[in-house]
């Protein structure tokens, strides 16, 4: 397919995954990512890949986490209940080194909350979500094109880095359509010479594993990973950047959010006010460095998410406070208008202008 | 001339098994070592060890391994018999891990018909924490989590794994075997053959459950481990096949 098509985000994902090479999908029906399980019901006997709808999220990311000990590229995708379940195989995925795509269409919660949109999750998704020091990958697009590209990313991130890879998006982008061009061409398969698939003309049997019982043996896996996460902050930091260079204010959103502040801030922009957009992609790792160089330029910055607040947690860490950040946010499924993110820009820009 | 007549099955690595003495994982270790040479498929085979006392299972087997969470070795070894349709998967876990966190695994590895094959090593105990009740755990038995003795008022009665398993459509073999004196070792190194045959004929899920003794939890010495596996629990988990689905 290189045509472009009209699909749902979670649709575009599916197909995405199957233009990565991804060959095995083990998911469990929860609401509004099951489009994507049921696209790769129909998909995967197609193109003699394994499709299985396990017995619940749990089972599910164990299976992603056998198909890929044995070293196949595998995904599996749930929405925020199911992501919890998911969680303690996730980090026994990022304890064992394996490669696998997981992605999370969030919903309103806590609890069983709603099936509307959110970004409740961020904390679960780029602060670990299950036990131990260990870090997930996690991309956050906003459109069903980036959708698409950024599940082709999270397939070779995840092989390069041997690590886990979220694919965040959430209701509204699982269920819009838009168009979409996925570009068919071969992809190609790391080689994974660790992993556990049968000796073959290995001498040296390969242990999948997360148990170290000396705590010096822990220790040293520890820094192992840590050192990797290291490398995945400098090399991997991914965003965009509208109207940033001369703003005295910078809103900061991702996912869907961006595309509501982004008509905001186009608003202000018409009403004569110095705003910009600083998209955040890579949630984890965060683009501290950029934000940090913004705030030495800018005067304030204005946070908005589906959530009570928890990505402004990262922009306060990465800005060190050096300017004023604001938040602007909807919870439980509700989605702020533009017209309502361009009245905080307002206060914040003509009360600076006040001062000056 | 001499000839070799008893050496360490290739299966096995060289390094010393950790159990207590009297523990029976070892047996068990060895006739999967030996059932992997004899069908000269150790080179296709990759093990599932569990969260328990066999956690360990890589140290001591001479083939791939994964390590699963508590409970999930049928869903991991689900994930890598798809990929590797054509490899031995096997899962090994105990009755904790199975029987209790893992139910839900089993009951759907089985219901699906996966072709892998599980042995299930029941000492109606939990080991490695330090002897907690399992739900083989049996009646009236004392552990640190029933120290009055299990009450069937209050948690019910044991979990029969291999009578329930064999009601499934999907399973091709259930036994359960023991490892208590030389004639139930080659009872049980024949059924676990049988059902890694069965595998590697492309035939549906088949577990062995083994009744296996912890004298260590239990407070025994390994002699009266063994005579209180049979007297106690024999009875309540009675040996033989439950589900030979290509021999009704």
């Amino acid at each position: 397919m290189s045509e472009t098509r009209l699909m749902k985000g979670n649709e575009a994902i599916g197909e995405a995954a199957i233009v990565a090479g991804c060959r095995y999908y083990f998911g469990y029906p929860i609401t509004p990512q099951t489009e994507l399980m049921e696209y790769m019901a129909k998909r995967m006997p197609q193109i003699e890949g394994v499709f299985l709808q396990a017995e619940s999220e749990i089972a599910a990311i164990n299976m992603v986490y056998g198909a890929a000990g044995a070293g196949a590229r595998v995904m599996t995708s749930s929405s925020s209940p199911g992501i919890s379940l998911k969680a303690e195989g996730i980090s026994y995925c990022a304890g064992a080194e394996l490669p696998c795509v997981i992605v999370n269409i969030m919903r309103g919660g806590p609890g069983l909350g709603s099936i509307q949109p959110s970004q409740a999750d961020y904390f679960q998704a780029t602060k670990g979500g299950g036990h131990g020091d260990y870090r997930n990958i996690v991309l956050a697009p906003n459109s069903v094109q980036e959708m698409a590209d950024l599940t082709i990313l999270s397939f070779d991130l995840a092989d390069t880095y041997r690590n886990p890879v979220m694919l965040l998006g959430d209701g509204a982008l699982g269920q819009m359509m838009e168009p979409v061009k996925l570009e068919e061409k071969p992809f190609v398969l790391q080689e994974k010479s660790w992993a556990a698939n049968g000796l073959g003309e290995r001498t040296q049997p390969n242990i999948i594993n997360s148990l170290y019982l000396k705590p010096e043996q822990l220790e040293a896996h520890n820094i192992h990973l840590q050192n990797k996460y290291q490398r995945i902050i400098k090399q991997e930091c991914r965003w965009e950047e509208f109207s940033v260079e001369d703003a005295e204010l910078i809103v900061v959103a991702y996912g869907i959010t961006s595309r509501i502040a982004r008509s905001a801030v186009e608003m202000a922009k018409r009403d004569g006010l110095k705003v910009g957009l600083f998209r955040p992609i890579s949630l984890w790792p965060f683009p501290s460095e950029r934000l940090f160089t913004l705030a030495e330029q800018t005067r304030a910055f204005l946070v908005t998410e589906l959530s009570a607040g928890q990505m402004i947690e990262d922009v306060c860490l990465a800005t060190r406070q050096m300017k004023p950040v604001h938040f602007y946010g909807r919870m439980g499924g509700m989605m702020p208008s533009s017209r309502e993110i361009d009245t905080p820009i307002n206060l914040i820009v003509r009360e600076k202008e006040a001062v000056k | 001339m001499s000839s070799k007549l008893y050496a360490k099955p290739e299966s096995l690595t060289d390094t010393p098994f950790h159990y207590c003495p009297g523990c029976q994982h070892g047996i068990v270790h060895r006739i999967i070592a030996e059932v992997i040479d004899e069908l000269g498929v150790r080179k296709q085979t990759i093990g599932v060890a569990p969260v328990g006392c066999s956690v360990l299972a890589y140290d001591y087997f001479n083939f791939d391994i994964i390590q699963a969470s508590h409970g999930r070795a049928p869903a991991v070894a689900t994930g890598v018999k798809r990929v590797c349709p054509d490899s031995i998967v096997f899962t090994y876990q105990g009755d904790g891990d199975l029987a209790s966190i893992g139910c839900a695994e089993v009951v759907h590895a089985a219901a699906r018909g996966e072709r892998i094959t599980t042995i299930f090593i029941n000492n109606a105990i939990y080991g490695m924490t330090g002897g907690q009740m399992a739900p083989t755990t049996l009646v009236d038995q004392v552990t640190t989590t029933s120290p009055y003795g299990r009450n069937v008022n209050q948690v019910g009665n044991p979990l029969c794994i291999s009578e329930m398993l064999s009601t499934i459509k999907g399973t091709r073999f259930i036994a359960r075997v023991a490892v208590n004196n030389p004639s139930n070792m080659a009872k049980a190194k024949a059924a676990i053959k049988k059902a890694f045959q069965l595998q590697n004929n492309g035939e549906g899920f088949c577990l062995i459950e083994v009744l296996s003794t912890c004298p260590t939890n239990w407070g025994m010495t390994p002699v009266d481990a063994v005579k209180w596996l049979e007297k106690n629990m024999i009875p309540q988990y009675p040996l033989g096949v439950f589900k030979d689905a290509g021999g009704e």
